[in-house]
């Protein structure tokens, strides 16, 4: 064979500009062509570099791609979908107890809150009013949910901008979590911890003991990250300053949790629209003051420690008593009343065969995720499951934010931003 | 063939075959020793399956690569350089260590073996593969040729992720290459030579460079560093931006290539450390090693000092590797070229005017002549340091400011 077996690839597509003229838009960017049409490098000067959706840093399957000047990026679009699962048509085909095990796939690195924002929004829905011991167990997975997550995101974090050991450090601490997890529920990430009413289990021995003491020693691992990461010269160079958002912008993008507190926005669901009886417990919201990578890395490292403060507070003062509510329209009688007790039996058999009914009406509950608002809106017609059930996905809205933070920045920094989102593409593409 | 032709090849051909085969092994023991150590560091196991402790682990994994299928990019590919650039960054890696001595010499023989005859050798026998006028001119020379192995390899693999990779690298490497040059042009003022056969007596006259010439020392270590493309400077790799870098699309044996090259650069590179500013095979506070006739167990005592000193620097490569976060390629080239480069000319004058004005005093060469050097690196390296912490030289809070403003 002679000379180089070589084979063309149609690298753009051709696109009309806002005059009608022709233009040749790199692919994957089509569509993307506004009023600085005359802008857009046809020269080939530019590099087109595909993200992803295969690529250790893009969090899963992230797909961006990235239109480079050198090494400064031009433009970078987020291709979204490839984790496409269908959970919010899904949930219209089953009985509100059965879309919890959807909502642990959504953001699977937190699954327990998931499970705890569906339950609120269908007891809001049915008008329920849940019991003080499962209020108070729910505030327990939310925070436990919320420190997996930021742990999860504090570890992928050091590993893209290069230090690989605090990952190791943070995921030995989620193990143990995930220990607690599986100790309560059974399971270490598809928990489905809750019902409509209440809760699937109550924890089991030696929980609260050993949640305590997780408790105490965890400040010691993160007092660690910190000594390595918050001051290091490198670290901070390849951080501050950079993907910064101003907080009229981050309001703009409607973006929440961590990212939009970075930007010195003090909005919480947790303290601006209580739930759970959050306005009684003691914790502060971090705020940062520049929005930038590095104010956000502070904010989650902050987070971590009230959520701690907070884990600490509800254990002390986990009251006795039951966790489901007494309402047999809604929880499943004990089995061995199903087995023994007619009335009980009836119950049973049309809660499993027809499901738990809700009025007709909608509700939207909003609950302070790892990643934001994490928001669950149902409409209900009157019968046991949703017409309509839709997820506001904290990541997925916080990620559209990426091409404006990215923006004229370095390949290195488009890296460290997107790390700085927090995303879980379960979540993005759900 | 006379009995000294002979004495004289069969020691060549017995050091080139040691030390290669030691580089060999050694550098199956550093991966080792890497990923044991990173394990220490990250409260986990690592690979303690194969033999004692895993140390066969390298032997399973080079084994593993032997055998692994062999594959080559198709789309834009230049399949010659993409065949030759492994081998043209593993080459230069092991021949730069045939210059660095390693113990105290041997004393020489005359021995008669049967059917092959006598052998003579008078004289000590130095323990270097080619003791070279040029000394660290040549690591110099060659190790900056491992750096086409890493811009071929980019460039011929036909894909994005590799070219990045190859570019970042050739700039890095050149730039860094400056650096390291300058500082040892220090080493060359004091010590008058370089070969570093003289290198290493000069210290055992005065005092170890590492005090004579401090800040010298902090600017080689930083330039080692990235010219072996560690952390903080393994950008052309850089795992989460660029994939692996320039090679991506390698594969098997190919793979491994680079992979020992990066582990043999490192060994040498501790082992200039050692040499050029521990004192080489010197052992410290005792005249015993450098007096008298040679002798077996004084050189044996020597490798076994020279070894310790080289496998610290192996060690602070793995230290640091598993420690810090990684440079951004701008931050890279402001150390390099607004640091490290003028820092390290400012620093050739200020070791010049100093050696000149102690040599026109009259002063010999000895501890207290290295002990004046000593002081003045001391407020030199106060400084730099100083200069260093505060972001005054390398952005950071700084640029946060600006962005503030």
């Amino acid at each position: 064979m002679s000379g180089k077996r070589t084979l063309e690839f149609e690298l753009a597509t051709t696109g009309v500009d806002t005059r009608g003229r022709p233009v040749r838009v790199p692919l994957g960017v089509a569509g993307a062509a506004t009023a600085e049409d005359d802008e857009v490098d046809v020269s080939g000067h530019h590099m087109l570099l595909n993200l992803g959706p295969q690529h250790p840093a893009t969090h899963g399957v992230l797909r961006l791609v990235v239109e480079l000047d050198g090494e400064v990026v031009v433009r970078a679009i987020p291709h979204v979908g490839y984790l496409h699962s269908g959970f919010e048509k899904l949930g219209e085909y089953r009985h509100y107890n059965q879309i919890i095990p959807l909502t642990d796939r959504t953001d699977y690195l937190s699954p327990m809150s998931n499970n705890v924002g569906l339950a609120l929004a269908v007891e809001k829905l049915m008008g329920i009013e849940i019991t003080d011991r499962c209020r108070v167990l729910r505030v327990i997975a939310c925070e436990m949910s919320r420190i997996i997550s930021h742990l999860v995101w504090m570890g992928t974090m050091a590993i893209d901008i290069g230090a690989f050991t605090p990952f190791l450090w943070t995921f030995y601490e989620r193990e143990r979590i995930y220990n607690f997890q599986e100790a309560w529920t059974g399971a270490r990430l598809t928990t489905s911890l809750t019902r409509v009413g209440g809760m699937m289990a109550d924890v089991p021995d030696g929980f609260v003991e050993g949640l305590r003491e997780w408790c105490r020693n965890f400040p010691k691992t993160l007092d660690e990250v910190d000594r390595v990461l918050s001051r290091n010269g490198i670290w901070c160079a390849r951080t501050q300053g950079v993907g910064a958002l101003t907080a009229e912008e981050a309001v703009n993008y409607s973006l929440s949790g961590p990212m939009l507190r970075a930007s010195g926005v003090p909005y919480d669901v947790r303290k601006d629209r209580p739930y759970l009886g959050y306005e009684t417990y003691d914790f502060d919201v971090p705020v940062g003051e520049h929005g930038d990578v590095y104010d956000r890395y502070l904010v989650r490292f902050e987070e971590l420690r009230q959520s701690t403060r907070i884990l600490e507070h509800a254990l002390g003062r986990l009251p006795d008593g039951p966790i489901n509510v007494d309402d047999p329209r809604v929880i499943l009688p004990p089995k061995s009343a199903a087995m023994s007790d007619m009335e009980a039996m009836i119950f049973h058999f049309k809660q499993v065969m027809e499901g738990v009914k809700a009025p007709v009406g909608e509700a939207y509950f909003p609950i302070e995720n790892g990643k934001g608002e994490l928001g669950y809106y149902l409409v209900s017609d009157g019968t046991a499951k949703p017409v309509r059930w839709r997820i506001r996905p904290p990541s997925f809205i916080n990620l559209a934010a990426l091409p404006k933070m990215a923006e004229g920045n370095l390949l290195s920094d488009l890296i460290a931003i997107n790390a700085s989102v927090d995303i879980v593409m379960g979540e993005v593409d759900r | 063939m006379s009995a000294e032709l002979k004495g004289f090849l069969l020691v060549a051909v017995l050091k080139i075959l040691v030390v290669f085969t030691a580089i060999n092994v050694g550098v199956m023991m550093v991966i080792w020793l890497e990923r044991r150590a990173s394990a220490w560091m990250q409260d986990r196991l690592g690979p303690n399956r194969v033999g004692p402790e895993g140390v066969l682990q390298s032997v399973a994994d080079g084994l593993k690569n032997i055998l692994k299928e062999e594959t080559f990019p198709v789309v834009g590919a230049d399949r010659l350089l993409f065949f030759l650039a492994p081998a043209m960054s593993f080459v230069p890696a092991l021949l730069t260590f045939s210059v660095v001595p390693f113990a105290a010499p041997l004393p020489g023989f005359d021995v008669t073996l049967p059917l092959l005859g006598r052998f003579t050798y008078t004289g000590p026998i130095s323990m270097v593969v080619a003791d070279l006028p040029i000394g660290f001119l040549f690591i110099m020379a060659i190790s900056s040729l491992g750096v086409y192995g890493i811009v071929l390899a980019g460039w011929s693999s036909g894909n994005k992720y590799a070219l990045l990779g190859g570019i970042r690298s050739s700039a890095q490497m050149v730039s860094y290459e400056i650096a390291l040059g300058l500082s040892l042009v220090a080493v060359l003022l004091v010590a008058g030579n370089v070969t570093l056969s003289d290198v290493v007596a000069m210290q055992q006259r005065s005092v170890w460079f590492v005090f004579a010439l401090t800040v010298g020392f902090v600017l080689f270590v930083v330039a080692a560093f990235a010219e072996t493309n560690r952390l903080p400077f393994d950008l052309p790799e850089a795992e989460a931006e660029l994939i692996t870098g320039y090679h991506t699309e390698y594969s098997s044996m190919k793979f491994s290539m680079f992979f020992i090259a990066e582990y043999s650069a490192m060994m040498t590179m501790s082992a200039l450390m050692a040499t050029l500013f521990f004192g080489g095979w010197d052992i410290p506070f005792t005249p015993w090693d450098e007096q008298g006739p040679p002798s077996v167990g004084r050189t044996l005592a020597t490798l076994g000092v020279f070894f310790v000193k080289m496998n610290v620097f192996v060690f602070t490569y793995i230290w640091i590797r598993w420690t810090v976060p990684r440079f951004r390629f701008d931050q890279l080239m402001q150390l390099g070229w607004k640091i490290m480069i003028p820092v390290a000319l400012a620093y050739i004058v200020v070791v010049a005017t100093t050696v000149y004005t102690l040599e026109a005093l009259g002063w010999e060469v000895g501890p207290t002549y290295g002990l004046v050097l000593f002081g003045v690196n001391a407020v030199l390296l106060g400084a730099l340091l100083f200069g260093l912490d505060h972001e005054r030289l390398i952005l950071g809070a700084r640029q946060r400011a600006r962005m503030a403003a």
